[in-house]
């Protein structure tokens, strides 16, 4: 059914469940160094490898930045907390049980506001967010392109088995209908940006820093109770949220359509055609027998540390956008742009680098976006926000005009050096050469009289006429409003 | 609690598929007579707990026992896998795993 009919006749349900890997220097239960890439099985312990004997330690720090989590996404963080083992046997993790937390999570009954592009704001309820570890990376050997079905044996590789994580789970978000992909990826943006501001994780979507688990469902009006859900797993980036969710509502509708039973499983997501395929049937196979984790003693934040963690968390993204709105003085419509083109941090630092807010988000917005695209790279790799804020310093002094200004930039962008040695070597400044000013109009004088005849008579936009030989004489170098002084002296005089 | 301690030879065979481990009816039938044997001894427990005694996960009244954030030395990978059957590429070796796609 295409996604338009389906949205028409069933109310979709969004269930997002979202693992973040905290930056922190070690591991969540020992001291191996918790880092991406290196060679395989370098970054483990006894403790990593689940060697007997070993004993794990919370990572103090990782409770911190789950503390903040919590706090960000304004939630109560629990009084006392313990861990517990969840059971399966899987060889991602040597143990045979996962570190996780079951019915104490850290923090719980949050609720963070996502704004989608049009300014719509859609509140959405946390559930809980609680610790865990990651677990270690399988290859598959032996089968078609890594896939388990048909491999001989697998091969194990522990560096990120005890990776600090925290899973965040929203209550069943209903009621967004055919906005449900948009509001799938909005939300999940939003943690990124949030992850990223509070400096708990880099937030890599592409490094599996954030990964998403998504569940979909659909019912047949919005008093209906919740219809039977499905849920794609490790969706990585915020288009294949979008494209995931869309495709399981229209998949789903056909199957209520045709009387059929939604099956409650898990699903692959495939990024070549945005299709999902069945995965594992839920069963009593989800039998994970969690228990309390003897080895750990409860984790009981006192009411000390956790006031004096959310008196220390920084501006959240949403109040930033808020603030920045209102001493700017834009649109948020320009607002949206600037942050969906993902310059809000440039043009902020430019504008405390001295620049007008509307001067950096032109500068940014404009050529250096323009640039950047055409070199294939982030415009913030290109030049910093000092250079920009210089470059428009030379304007605001009058040393360059807006078309100088940008062949200054140029030089900039190709990395030779500040705006002002750019101008210097390249001889780009305004001529304050009053002799060659004057030659120049005096030039564009005698060669148009016809156009001085139009201005004698009152025709003042004529002088738009004499603007470009004098221009051209002096190399795009002379100072419009001085020349224009000059033409009217000369001819009125 | 004599009732709750009785273990049957169904629940131990889902146990055991859940510890994959194969297990004859035999010793299915064995392992649930083992079993509840040791759980109506533990159960005894319940005759001293009183209802203000509340279920105990720790016995001692410890808290916050949390590491600092600092790196250790760990295991160089040949140390990792000194005691692994199989190894391959620096990676341990595991058969086959079966059960999912």
């Amino acid at each position: 059914m295409k996604f338009t009919e389906a949205v028409a006749t069933y109310d979709p349900a969004l269930g997002i469940e979202v693992h973040v890997e905290l930056g922190t220097a070690t591991k969540m239960f020992d001291d191996a160094p918790n880092t991406f890439g290196g060679g395989a099985n370098e970054n483990t312990t006894p403790t990593s490898l689940g060697l007997p004997g070993s004993l794990p330690v919370v990572n103090g720090t990782a409770v911190e930045y789950a503390i903040r989590i919590g706090l960000a996404l304004g939630c109560e963080i629990a009084e006392s907390c313990r861990f517990a083992r969840k059971n399966y046997f899987y060889p991602d993790l040597a143990k045979n049980f996962q570190t996780s937390q079951a019915d104490e999570p850290i923090a719980f009954d949050g609720q963070i506001d996502i704004e989608l592009e049009d300014g719509t704001i859609v509140p959405v309820e946390i559930e809980r967010a609680h610790m865990e570890e990651d677990a270690g990376k399988n290859t598959h050997v032996g089968g078609a392109a890594g896939r388990i079905h048909g491999a001989d044996h697998s091969l194990v590789d522990y560096n990120r088995a005890g990776v600090p994580l925290v899973e965040i789970v929203t209550r069943p978000i209903t009621g967004v209908g055919e906005r449900a992909p948009e509001v799938a990826a909005a939300y999940v943006r939003t943690l990124r940006d949030i992850f990223r501001a509070i400096g708990v994780s880099e937030a890599r979507m592409e490094q599996g820093n954030v990964r998403a688990d998504i569940n979909v469902s659909l019912r047949e009006g919005t008093d209906a109770p919740l219809g039977t859900r499905t849920e794609t797993k490790n969706v990585n980036s915020f288009r294949s949220i979008d494209a995931a969710v869309r495709y399981e509502i229209s998949r789903q509708a056909d199957i209520l359509a045709a009387g059929g039973e939604v099956l409650q499983e898990t699903r692959h997501f495939h990024e070549a055609d945005g299709s999902t395929s069945a995965g594992r049937v839920k069963s009593d196979a989800d039998d994970y027998r969690y228990f309390p984790e003897p080895d750990l003693v409860p984790v009981a934040p006192s009411r000390e540390w956790v006031e004096e963690i959310r008196a220390n968390l920084p501006e959240l993204p949403a109040a930033r956008r808020r603030r920045l709105l209102g001493e700017w003085g834009i649109s948020e419509l320009e607002m949206r742009d600037i942050i969906n083109a993902g310059l809000l941090d440039p043009v902020e630092a430019t504008v405390a680098a001295g620049a007008g807010p509307d001067a950096a988000r032109k500068w940014w917005m404009g050529e250096i976006a323009r640039v950047a695209k055409q070199k294939e790279a982030e415009p913030a790799e290109l030049v910093s926000p000092e250079h920009v804020a210089q470059l428009q310093g030379l304007i605001d002094e009058g040393k360059l005009n807006d078309k100088l200004a940008r062949k200054v930039l140029a030089g900039v962008l190709d990395g030779r050096g500040a705006p002002a040695e750019v101008m210097e070597a390249d001889g780009l400044q305004i001529v304050e050469d009053t002799g060659a000013l004057e030659a120049a109009v005096d030039e564009a004088i005698a060669q148009n009289p016809d156009v001085v005849e139009k201005i004698k008579g009152g025709k003042m936009q004529a002088i738009g006429a004499l603007m470009g030989p004098i221009m051209k004489a002096t190399r795009g170098q002379a100072d419009a409003g001085k020349a224009r002084e000059l033409i009217l002296a000369r001819i009125n005089g | 609690m004599a009732d709750a301690a009785a273990i049957t030879a169904g629940q131990v065979e889902h146990l055991a598929e859940l510890a994959r481990i194969a297990m004859t009816s035999d010793e299915l039938e064995k392992t649930a007579e083992d079993l509840g044997r040791i759980l109506s001894s533990v159960a005894r427990v319940t005759e001293v707990a009183t209802d203000d005694v509340p279920a105990t996960s720790h016995p001692m009244p410890l808290t916050n026992v949390l590491r600092e954030d600092v790196v250790g030395t760990p295991l160089t990978a040949e140390q990792a896998l000194s005691g692994a059957p199989a190894a391959e590429d620096g990676k341990f070796l595991v058969p086959q795993i079966l059960g999912e796609d």
